[in-house]
């Protein structure tokens, strides 16, 4: 069902020099203590991120409920914000799919994707044969997963400890991670217009709008840049 | 209040989960080679690039205690990190950790 080789394969891309497990784990940490402090159960912290696996979803939840805000609010706060799955899906899922592969995996394996997972296997996928990336993917999602899920229970157990200055250290962390790692990626000319372009537009549309710049400000850096890009390689 | 908080957890996954899903649905019908793929390729990172700026510029959580210029100081310098160490990304995390707590305590 699932080739274990290229599961493993992918399950491994959590050791090494290019580990996310450092930034994902000091990141869900914070949402471990953050959950216990509003009042989540152990066992509600660990079915929130379970469920979810998504940071500034979380994020959000947890910024709602400390409001009072209604279901109808929180559901459309957290799609907002993790509305930018959606492009990212799209641009992951055409490079796994594969004829001799079924269906559900896809479905299933979709709720992976976040910053880290989707980033380390844009990194990786072309060392795969098209075939077997689906497999070596749920190994990566596997091993993010579960590294989150793991640091929330240590957040949660942890909060206590977790002073202020602890919390600030843990929250500059994952930036720095994505950052890095978009650096990394920037290897065409459309992908770095599109990471240079996001970088200003989005807290540019903040003015604007705070709840819409992300998505506002990345669609239009995306677009300049995929307009700029396909000109320059006719 | 223990219902209400499965709810909200029901929800939220719901909610974010929907994004994936419409993303399947959608990608079944692109290919790799074409060119609405490459258009969603640089929507992917700018909007990735859109939100990690927002949160290092305008953060939400305890981050916004930071100065905006240590803020901006501590993101360059692990990059800097980040080129000295040929691009090993366990380094220039760990250092950003570590100056950002030594800044906010001293400065």
């Amino acid at each position: 069902m699932i080739d274990t080789k290229y599961f493993l394969k992918g399950f491994k891309s959590i050791k090494g020099v290019g580990s996310p497990a450092i930034a994902l784990g000091a990141s869900f940490v914070a949402i471990g203590a953050l959950l216990k402090n509003l009042g989540f159960t152990i066992q509600e912290s660990i079915f929130s991120t379970f469920l979810t696996y998504a940071l500034p979803g979380s994020l959000v939840m947890a910024e709602s409920m400390l409001i009072g805000a209604s279901l109808i609010n929180i559901f459309i706060a957290v799609w907002l914000v993790n509305a930018r799955l959606y492009p990212m899906t799209v641009a992951l899922m055409p490079l796994l799919m594969h004829e001799n592969q079924p269906r559900w995996k896809y479905y299933l394996s979709c709720h992976f994707i976040a910053v880290s997972s989707w980033l380390i296997m844009k990194d990786n996928y072309e060392n795969i044969e098209k075939e077997n990336r689906i497999d070596f993917w749920i190994g990566i999602g596997t091993a993010t997963w579960s590294v989150a899920i793991f640091s929330t229970v240590i957040g949660y157990v942890a909060s206590d400890f977790l002073n202020k200055d602890i919390l600030i250290g843990l929250a500059i962390i994952n930036p720095i991670y994505f950052i890095c790692m978009m650096i990394g990626a920037m290897k065409s000319l459309q992908i770095s217009l599109s990471v240079i372009l996001g970088t200003i537009l989005g807290p540019a549309f903040y003015f604007l709008s705070p709840e819409w710049c992300i998505l506002f400000g990345g669609f239009v850096a995306g677009t300049i840049a995929f307009v700029l890009g396909e000109k320059n390689d006719n | 209040m223990t219902t209400n908080i499965i709810i909200v957890i029901l929800v939220t996954s719901l909610a974010t989960y929907l994004s994936r899903f419409l993303g399947v649905v959608s990608a079944e019908k692109i290919k790799e080679t074409s060119k609405m793929f490459r258009w969603f390729n640089c929507l992917a990172y700018s909007t990735l690039a859109a939100l990690i700026a927002r949160i290092v510029i305008f953060p939400s959580g305890s981050l916004s205690e930071i100065d905006y210029l240590i803020r901006f100081v501590v993101v360059v310098l692990s990059v800097g990190v980040f080129y000295l160490t040929k691009k090993n990304l366990v380094y220039p995390t760990l250092f950003s950790a570590i100056i950002l707590s030594v800044f906010s305590s001293y400065l």
